[in-house]
Order: structure tokens, then sequence, then C-alpha cells
């Protein structure tokens, strides 16, 4: 398989084109709009936990490219009912594995279906681009109204 | 390509075309002059779309400097021995060469900077701390490339200046009317490209000076700053034929290595104009009391300069009287008479800028598609293109769009490249619906 067509798999031009949680929550009690300063484009997150501390909703909006939005797409429908501490956890592991950090082959993980974004760690200029929406998701639940991919 | 008749490539099959295009003429054929055009990448051919960011450099300007650094090298304006000596005369040579390019008067008006970039700061540091007031207003267009809007944004603030903006209409045509109405009694100063990086767009630069030129404080004139990153290196310019007061371009934009650039001045206006930088080789005489400075150019050249960059450009200015800048304007403007009738025909494909008057730049977007997959899905097929804001948002927000993809061409492509990128986008489309 060529370099791109193993990034642009179908499941992820599915999600570009079918975003899932593709709203705004308007009683969210986080919000955090990300911004890609190298492209311009940015993707708000909106999230609510519950007494738990589980996300009990999590979505998104925004401007952005196939990889960014599949990646804001799949986020949201992966972490939706996930505590706060797995978040953090799975976070951390998708960070690491798109800066080629992290071989998700080479231990236990939970990243299930979201290394179909291993491939991104190819493409320097959009390592970002895969790790906008976790960015402004970390940026909810640190209370900020914004944050950047260059954090 | 042979003949026009041969305009076959490994894009669209001639009778896939629509009757719209037109056959294209033989190139330039220089493409051999360019070591790196000649390289597979991924096994394909390098179709390089991406000149407006920057051009490829020719052999003749990689092998002229390699040879000064291996046989010449010195410092310049210095050194008392043969070596130095010799390096001073290449580098004031080069100063010669530009100010020939650019038909300007004294090669006094030519100054080295580091790029369009830093020519720019330098006017608006420069010229503008010294003569700027409250209230006093610097007009620029909407299609500018943030390095001729942030410097005066930054030098407003120091003096109290405000910006006043020339609109564009729904081509990225200037509106010459709203610029008529804008000049007046407080316009101290006019800055505008000469082309367009994010749409193409030709601006009349000539008429745009003339009518600064009447205006200003009791008539007599407003300065006019030409952005011509985008031209220097695709239309023959004469500063003097413009009236330009300053004229500003990068040298790897026009072949030459990166790390150099010129700023044009009218001699007048440079004498009038405090140093931009401190340091050696601009001074008189240093005291700790006080200190006389050089004339122009040297005065706004502090520290050592970029000794090489500056002989690279020398033999870039070479090469581009070699090929001559009219056969790469006719040549570059034939490329992009097909290239807009070929990206015409890709479904969903939308140009972004259609002036009547444009450099060989195709900027646009496609249904569907974000240009950053644009370009990271075209690299698969060898294509190089630029995608983004390209460092100018307020155009992209005149437009309503957050980013375009960009094709720029320069003398060493053909229509074979254009297919290329026509036959890619086709695929991407299928792929993205």
């Amino acid at each position: 398989m060529s370099r791109s067509n193993e990034l642009y798999q179908q499941v992820i031009l599915d999600h570009n084109k079918n975003p899932r949680n593709y709203r705004t929550i308007p009683d969210a009690a986080l919000v955090c709009e990300g911004h890609n300063p190298l492209c311009g484009d940015h993707i708000t997150v909106y999230a609510n936990v519950d007494a738990n501390g589980t996300l009990a909703d999590l979505s998104f909006q925004g401007n952005g490219c196939a990889i960014s939005k599949a990646s804001a797409s799949m986020m949201t429908a992966y972490l939706k009912g996930k505590t706060l501490a797995q978040v953090r956890e799975i976070f951390t592991e998708f960070h690491d594995m798109v800066r080629g950090e992290f071989d998700p082959r080479s231990r236990e993980n939970h990243l299930g279906k979201l290394t179909l974004f291993e491939g991104v760690k190819e493409y320097s200029s959009r390592i970002k681009c895969a790790s906008l929406a976790w960015h402004a998701l970390m940026g909810a639940l640190e209370k900020k109204p914004s944050a950047t991919t260059e954090g | 390509m042979a003949n026009p008749s041969d305009a076959s490539s490994p894009g669209i099959a001639p009778a896939d075309r629509a009757a719209s295009i037109p056959a294209f003429h033989p190139g330039l054929d220089i493409k051999r002059d360019f070591p790196v055009l000649n390289r597979e990448f991924g096994g394909q051919p390098l179709r390089y779309l991406d000149s407006a960011a920057t051009t490829q450099k020719p052999l003749s300007v990689i092998v002229a400097m390699n040879t000064f650094y291996m046989e010449s090298y010195g410092t310049v304006r210095r050194g008392v021995y043969r070596l130095s000596e010799k390096a001073t005369a290449a580098y004031e040579g080069t100063r010669r060469k530009v100010a020939a390019l650019i038909n300007a008067a004294s090669e006094r008006e030519i100054i080295y900077t580091s790029g369009t970039t830093q020519s720019i700061n330098l006017v608006a540091y420069s010229y503008g701390r010294k003569f700027l007031k409250p209230g006093d207003e610097i007009i620029l267009s909407q299609i500018e490339h943030h390095a001729n809007i942030v410097p005066w944004q930054i030098i407003g603030e120091m003096t109290g200046a405000v910006i006043k903006v020339i609109p564009v209409d729904d081509t990225g045509t200037l509106m010459l009317e709203e610029y008529k109405k804008l000049l007046g009694e407080r316009t101290r100063i006019v800055a505008v490209n000469h082309i367009s990086n994010a749409l193409g767009t030709i601006n009349p630069v000539k008429e745009i000076i003339r009518l600064a030129h009447l205006s200003g404080p009791g008539g007599r004139g407003a300065v006019v700053l030409i952005d011509g990153a985008q031209s220097i290196a695709h239309m023959a310019v004469d500063v003097r034929d413009l009236d330009a007061d300053f004229y500003a371009f990068s040298g790897h934009k026009m072949f030459g290595p990166t790390g150099v650039g010129i700023l044009y001045g009218k001699l007048a206006l440079l004498e009038s104009m405090p140093p931009y930088q401190g340091g050696g080789d601009m001074i008189m005489k240093v005291t700790f009391e006080k200190t006389t400075y050089q004339a122009s150019p040297h005065r706004f050249e502090a520290g050592t300069p970029p000794i090489v960059e500056v002989l690279g450009l020398g033999a870039a200015v070479d090469y581009l009287n070699k090929v001559g800048l009219d056969r790469i304007a006719a040549h570059e403007h034939a490329l992009l008479e097909y290239g807009t009738a070929v990206l015409k025909e890709v479904p969903g494909l939308r140009l972004i800028g259609t002036a009547a008057h444009k450099g060989s730049i195709l900027s646009f977007t496609l249904d569907g598609v974000h240009p950053h997959d644009i370009g990271t899905l075209l690299d698969e097929d060898g294509i190089a293109i630029r995608a983004g804001h390209h460092c100018a948002q307020p155009t992209m927000d005149r437009f309503g769009v957050p980013a375009t993809a960009r094709a720029s061409l320069g003398p060493y492509n053909d229509a074979s490249d254009l297919d290329a990128l026509a036959k890619g986008l086709r695929r991407i489309g299928e792929m993205f619906r």
C-alpha cells in the first residue's frame, strides 16, 4: 500500500465525510477551541462530565482537513463513557503514537481502532492535524477556553 | 515538448480534453539546468509547482557558490589582502547587476537585506518611524502577504499612524475607485504587492504609484513601496518607469539562494533615513559620545553580510538575463492559460483569483477536500504544491475560505506538469466522493 493510502484509509475518509458527534452541546460545562496556527484550522470541543468523573457527552465542530476531522470524530466516539483517568491515559498513548514515540504493537494499550492514525507519524506536517481535537479536549478538561497544537 | 501538437503527457489523453483547452507551445526547455528537477521522488519525476514559495536553483548558481567557497572566499570591505579585495569586487559586482536588472539609477540605491521581509521592515522601521505622525495613514491592499501587513501594524502602534485597506472585487482585482477615495492629505505611505502571492493578481502598480504621488500632505506625494517578491523573476521590472520609491524582493524566489534579498530605494529617500540596525561597516566614526554613519547603501548593511549568497544572487541575475525575462513571462502566461483551462474541467474545482491580469499562480479549492489533504495526496504523484493560507489570512477571509491549494509556476514547468496536476485532482475528488 502506498504511503498516503495507508493514511487515508476508508474509515478515515468515512469519518471525514460523516463525522460522528458533529454538533454543539448547548449546556456543555466544558468548551475549548483548538487552533492550529500553521494552517488556521480550528476545532471546538464540547464536553460534560458526570458526578462519577465519566465523560457523559462529547462533541465537536469546526473546520479542518480529513485527518483532523476524522481524528476528532473517532475521538468523540471512542472516549464517550470513559473515565477522566482513562481519557488522559489514552491521550498520552495517542499523542506519543502519532509523534512516532510509541509503537502500539510494542505493548498492550488502550488505543483500539485509533491505531488507524499511526501512519500520521510519517508526515511531520500532519501530526498536528491528528492531534488538534485532542489538544482541545485536554484544554476543555483543564477549563481553558482555547488550546493550540503549539503547546 | 517537441511541437504544439505533441501536448501528450502522462496526464489526460488529448481526446479527453475539452475543446476550450489551447494546444501548448514548445516550452523553454530549461529543466535540465536544474539538478533537483531531474531527480525522481519515489520512482516518479518531480513536478515542482511551488515556485511562489521558493524557486529551484540552476546549476550555474550552485556552482558559483561552491566555487567561491573553494577558491576565493574571504570577507568583504574589511580585508586588505587580495582574497578580500577579490571577494569585495565580486560582492559589489552583484549590486551593479541588480541595479541593471531593475533599471535603478545608481547602485547606491541597491541595499542587501536578508529577503523581502527584512526589506519591508527596514522601510517601516527606518522611514516609517522617522516620518509617521499620529493620524497619518498607511494604505495597504486587502491581498497583501503578512510581511507587508504586520510591519506596518507594528509601526502604526509605535507612531499612531493608522492603516487603510484597498478592497478587491470577487475576481481578486483591486478596486481602484476605492483606492482613490482612500488617498488624501494624511496618506504618507502606500504599500502593495506587484503580484499577489495568494491569488496571482498583477496589480496596476504604475497607476497606484502615480495616484499616490499626487496625494499626501499638500499634494507633495505619499511614498510607495512595492512588494516585488512574486514579480521579480516572472516579468521585466523597471523601477524608474514605475517611479517606485521602494521595491523589495528576495533572492530565493529568483533562482538565487535563501538569506539574501534586495531593497531598492530612491537615493534621496534613502539619504533621509536613519540606520535600521547598528553595527560594523555602517559607520563613518564611532566614539562613545557620538557616531556618524556611512552613506547609502552601507548605512543599512550592518555586520558581515551574506557574502556567498550575494555572489549566488549575482549568478541568478546572470541566469535570468540569459533565459530572458520576456521569454519567461510569455512562457508562464501561456502555461497559466493552459492550466486555467485544464483545472476548470476538474469536477468541484473552484479557482480563487480570476483577475484579468494574472501572474502564473493558480489558487483553488476542491469541493469536500481540505487543501492540506490535496497537498499530501498530490505528493504521492510526485507533485509539490502549497496548501494553506499562504501567509495571507485577510485574503482568505475575503474569499470566505480557510485555506486554498496553490500551484505556482516557474519557467521550468511545462504542460505535462499541469496535466499531471489535473489528473491527480480528479483522483482525489473521486476518493473523497
